[in-house]
């Protein structure tokens, strides 16, 4: 049966570091992306995310050349993000050797970058990645979309967007917990499961990775099709064989190596 | 075919979105191969083995390879007992026709048809764990990126199955030829211990 991914997120700044954001202090280095995702491959990472946090001209070109250098090394799929905007840069991080690229903020403004995209690549290219806030309860939980990084907030219903943003070509929604992104509280439950269940195509979790039993909640409470962590994973609290090894025992499908 | 005029792998340029994933996995595997079929590229041959990585539509892989007039000595090498390794839409195309594209015909090499996958979430994007159904073939896990899936009409082709919502086609193998529904290239290892195993079944 098919398998429940784990993929690190590596945010990557001008310089072509990966960074984490530490509260009140700004960034820190914590090493060599490539490095990085050569651990997280040889762990058994089923894919792995690389976000430009920089959205500058020469955080782009950094992307690109490392996008390069990457895929001739990793031997499973990655998806690269952050301030992508036009179907040119996504074509440039393509034929560079990315499998997919995310979409945020860009795809709030102009929705039709979704269908370019898929029209262009294929459906299986492009995720839209989605922050989201928990706003008001109706006949129905109802979040919020945020974007610019978390920064700016819309009128918009996340779980509407995702659903137009599915129609236009979306072929997976990477979504972010804003009321849980940095926590370490655990994944939103009750947000991924609404999305999962009423979706036609995969959710991958973010924001609240803590410990392997919050994966192990998110994927049989939250039915996420995957789930995404960065800082659990670069400080080393626990490998990636070793959250499997959780999540194997507490019997989620798992891709053990 | 003798043995020196094979070492060399024809990758077929259609055109297409995985080329560059598959040449790289190639590269790693130290598998020499060169690119056929484009313009200014070498025509395709019918002494040296073919992969043909395909990614997008039924239709549109066969309108690609018709538009390089591809087509004929495609099928002809496959009717001549020339190995093929096929990738994804590279499987499909060897059946006769997919719900994916009503009134296309596919290469028709092999009979049965092709049908969207039947589950909650289509396309199926992830791991899968795929079992044999010929002897002495490991089983493991491989990526997957794909809405549709074959249907043999003849079982013995079968070479691996999996499954999602359904037991559904994952490989065939049938005397040259060797095609699989998921992305070996992006398989970790094992994906590429399959391609590796192909390449020196066959060079």
């Amino acid at each position: 049966m098919l398998t429940k991914r784990i993929i690190p997120c590596l945010d990557v700044d001008s310089h072509g570091r990966t960074v984490k954001g530490v509260q009140f202090q700004g960034l820190r280095d914590v090493g060599d992306p490539l490095e990085m995702a050569l651990r997280y491959q040889e762990q058994g990472a089923d894919e792995l995310l690389f976000l430009d946090i920089s959205a500058s001209h020469e955080g782009r070109e950094t992307m690109v050349s490392l996008v390069e250098r990457l895929s001739e090394v990793l031997m499973i799929p990655f998806t690269v993000g952050g301030g992508i905007s036009s179907l040119q840069q996504v074509l440039r991080l393509l034929s560079a050797g990315a499998d997919k690229v995310s979409v945020n903020t860009a795809a709030v403004q102009s929705p039709s970058l979704i269908s370019e995209i898929a029209d262009a690549c294929g459906r299986q290219c492009c995720v839209l990645a989605i922050d989201a806030r928990f706003w008001k309860r109706t006949d129905r939980p109802v979040w919020q979309v945020l974007t610019r990084g978390g920064r700016t907030e819309t009128s918009m219903d996340a779980f509407l967007w995702a659903s137009q943003a599915v129609e236009l070509g979306a072929g997976e929604i990477l979504l972010t917990s804003w009321d849980r992104d940095g926590t370490r509280s655990g994944f939103d439950l009750e947000l991924n499961r609404y999305f999962s269940d009423n979706l036609s195509v995969p959710v991958i979790a973010s924001g609240g990775a803590a410990g392997p039993q919050s994966f192990v909640e998110v994927f049989a409470e939250g039915n996420a099709d995957a789930a995404l962590a960065a800082s659990i994973f670069h400080d080393g609290e626990y490998s990636i064989s070793q959250l499997k090894d959780v999540l194997h025992n507490a019997g989620i499908a798992v891709r053990v190596l | 075919m003798n043995s020196s005029a094979s070492s060399l792998l024809q990758v077929i340029d259609y055109g297409g979105g995985n080329l560059g994933s598959v040449c790289r996995c190639l590269n790693r595997l130290k598998i020499p191969y060169q690119l056929v079929g484009a313009e200014e590229q070498p025509a395709l041959s019918d002494q040296l083995p073919v992969l043909l990585p395909g990614v997008g539509s039924f239709s549109g892989l066969m309108e690609k390879l018709a538009q390089r007039n591809l087509l004929e000595p495609l099928q002809s090498l496959l009717k001549a007992g020339v190995p093929y390794l096929g990738i994804c839409v590279g499987l499909q195309i060897l059946f006769e026709v997919s719900e994916e594209s009503p009134g296309v015909a596919g290469l028709s090499i092999l009979p049965g048809p092709v049908q969207k996958l039947k589950a909650s979430k289509v396309p199926q994007i992830g791991w899968n764990y795929i079992e044999p159904c010929q002897m002495e073939s490991p089983s493991g896990y491989v990526y997957f990126v794909n809405s549709y899936v074959a249907h043999p009409a003849e079982p013995q082709v079968l070479w691996y199955t999996a499954e999602y919502e359904q037991r559904f086609c994952a490989a065939i193998r049938h005397q040259n030829i060797t095609a699989v529904q998921f992305h070996p290239e992006k398989s970790g290892v094992f994906g590429h211990q399959m391609v590796l195993d192909w390449w020196q079944s066959v060079c």
